[in-house]
């Protein structure tokens, strides 16, 4: 009509994208409001602390002390106390750092890689995702910086000049470790942050209206004065398009990195280039496995069964069914190229494995890991949310099985009988370890009281009333 | 009200109201003037005649900076600073400090995006006259709020009202500055 129109822009990618006409699923049931959303989210934060919660934080708290004795000891002693020694040196420090930062992964994945792919399912369950991505940096974290030994010098990592003039190794993977773990622990927190902001905005106006002050100017802080006007919210999803574009090859790098602290080594077990593919499907297979963890009673808690829906779940097992597949198809082309390799020592590193003194722990990892997926392929299982629940926790032992395999085993029998030797953890070590999940579970319920659980504003997006060509086809 | 106004806001009930209430804003030739949604609204750029977001080329340039720090570092650390030859391996190879740089590429994109939005949305902006409208939640909520402020130069306060009025905008106020 007017020159105005002429000149009008195209409009940004994210709302150029056809989908595709295939039928879906509802993703918000019984057709809820804005206002129904944005009730039931924020009134997550605004009721009153519920008696259970409280129960499990001194619980929670208590579990986490383990961890705070178990590292004061560490630092006043000496780091001989997790029982390390030749020849397994490393054992479960490494291996518990691999299991949060594996953990961590489903969190990027969910929020980074199935934004890439449209998957529009993500938006209900990305937030708690995200969340869990980033308490599990911190208790992955916890493990190198301290195994370090005289943890004042873990400053050491990073390449600022030191008195000993020597500059960092920047061709040992343990180094590109510090760069890919500290990104992917920053790059998760901003994502997390940035996706927070139209969320904080909607409670601080909410807290303002009831009049709590001071709950309001926290929000408020935090919001950066986010006003929700559409030429916000067009930088805002292109910027949120980047993130999830360069986020993508960070989750994927993290864990390739991670294996390669064993892959670029000599050692027989570890010295194999399948590791990078398969950690990453090993690190998405218990991500997912804490995400259905953490949701399951959250959904339950919460009555939050309109927002994610049996859909979510189904989807969630589909994936855990997929990567646990590819995870044992790894185990398998393991021990085919063992073989095929005809390396003695290979050969002998996997056979010991499965059936040397570690062979408990091989068999734990392979029924948790290879037989708990099948079972996502029957329906009536995936729609069994008891049972998703406990399968859920067997990945996550499973997932920590492999790395204790992975690791403990190869340097327990290598190259050299004479050097031979069978390592089980100090009661340091293990109380360290358990400690790490209070920490979690300490972070995860601050979360859950203080913090929208969900991304509204996302969950909106994707309800039929966000759409203004409902039913009249596209413009 | 002697207080100067900022602009007028109404509310609208749906998105495929705002839709088609923004293309008629559009059209009238405003310039200042801003949709308030809960959520991002397909399509609705186009419909105000908003150009594709700038931030892509804050990444860019992060992403190229990222990347040549983590070259160069690792160059300078380990082929200019401190010569030290670690397993017989070359002082410097782009095959090794690859994957640092490319950490750092990722690093200093994201810093570069996100910074690139905020700057663009002239945030973080914790006083603005339209967070004191009376509705303003709403427009967070569940309700579409379009603003169309005084400093448009073709504003005029009683015309502007009458036109948000005939597009369908309801709950019309001004809101002071």
């Amino acid at each position: 009509m007017s020159s105005h129109a002429d000149s009008a822009a195209a409009p940004a990618i994210l709302s150029e994208v056809k989908p595709a006409v295939l039928p879906r699923a509802t993703l918000v049931e019984h057709d809820r409001s804005f206002g129904w959303i944005t009730d039931k989210i924020c009134g997550i934060i605004e009721g009153k602390t519920p008696t259970w919660w409280w129960i499990c934080f001194a619980l929670a708290c208590f579990v986490a002390s383990w961890t705070v004795a178990g590292i004061t000891y560490l630092v006043a002693t000496g780091v001989g106390v997790w029982g390390h020694a030749n020849p397994v040196n490393w054992a479960w420090d490494i291996v518990n750092f691999v299991f949060w930062i594996g953990i961590g992964h489903a969190g990027t994945l969910i929020s980074a890689i199935l934004c890439l792919l449209r998957q529009k399912w993500r938006t209900s369950i990305n937030r708690a995702a995200e969340a869990m991505t980033i308490f599990a940096v911190v208790c992955a974290a916890i493990f190198p910086v301290f195994h370090v030994g005289r943890v004042w010098f873990a400053w050491y990592l990073f390449p600022i000049p030191n008195a000993n003039y020597i500059w960092q190794n920047f061709r040992s993977p343990l180094e590109w470790d510090v760069f890919a773990v500290s990104t992917y622990g920053t790059v998760s927190v901003l994502f997390w942050y940035v996706g927070l902001i139209p969320d904080l905005a909607i409670l601080r106006d909410r807290f303002y209206k009831t009049g709590n002050k001071v709950r309001s100017w926290l929000y408020g802080l935090f919001a950066m004065g986010w006003r929700g006007a559409n030429r916000h919210w067009s930088n805002y999803e292109m910027a949120y398009l980047v993130l999830a574009g360069i986020s993508t090859p960070l989750v994927l790098s993290v864990h390739t990195i991670v294996s390669f602290d064993f892959a670029v080594s000599l050692l027989p077990g570890w010295h194999t280039t399948i590791f990078p593919p398969y950690f990453v499907a090993g690190a998405i297979f218990s991500g997912f496995g804490m995400v259905l963890t953490l949701m399951l009673p959250l959904r339950a808690i919460f009555k939050l069964e309109d927002l994610i829906t049996q859909y979510h779940i189904d989807c969630m097992c589909k994936i855990t069914l997929a990567t646990g597949t590819i995870v044992g198809y790894a185990y398998g082309m393991e021990f085919f190229i063992a073989w095929y390799g005809a390396n003695p020592y290979e050969g002998f590193a996997f056979i010991n494995r499965a059936f040397g003194h570690y062979a408990w722990a091989y068999w734990w990892m392979i029924g948790c890991n290879v037989i708990t997926p099948q079972f996502f392929w029957f329906k009536a299982v995936r729609n069994n949310t008891m049972f998703v629940w406990i399968l859920s926790i067997f990945v996550n032992v499973g997932m920590w099985f492999e790395r204790f395999v992975i690791i403990v085993t190869s340097l327990a029998r290598d190259f050299l009988p004479s050097s031979w030797g069978y390592y089980s953890p100090s009661i340091v070590e293990i109380f360290t370890f358990f400690g790490t999940f209070g920490v979690f579970s300490v972070l995860f319920l601050l979360f859950i009281r203080f913090l929208p659980i969900m991304p509204m504003a996302e969950i909106k997006a994707v309800t039929p009333q966000a759409d203004p060509h409902a039913g009249h086809g596209h413009h | 009200m002697a207080a100067p106004s900022h602009g007028v806001i109404a509310t609208f009930d749906t998105a495929s109201d705002i839709y088609e209430a923004a293309k008629k804003v559009r059209d009238a030739g405003f310039k200042f003037w801003d949709c308030i949604t809960p959520c991002p609204v397909h399509g609705l750029d186009g419909a105000m005649g908003v150009r594709r977001s700038k931030v892509p080329r804050f990444s860019l340039i992060g992403g190229i900076l990222g990347f040549t720090t983590g070259m160069s570092l690792i160059f300078f650390t380990g082929a200019v600073d401190y010569q030290l030859i670690v397993g017989g391996k070359p002082l410097f190879s782009p095959m090794f400090a690859f994957p640092v740089s490319y950490e750092l590429t990722i690093l200093l994109t994201a810093f570069f995006t996100i910074g690139g939005m905020f700057i663009l949305n002239g945030l973080p902006m914790h006083y603005h006259p339209v967070l004191k409208a009376p509705h303003i939640h709403q427009g967070l909520d569940d309700k579409f709020l379009i603003v169309i402020e005084s400093r448009d130069p073709k504003y005029d306060a009683a015309a502007t009202k009458s036109l948000l009025e005939s597009i369908g905008g309801k709950d019309i106020t001004e809101i002071e500055a």
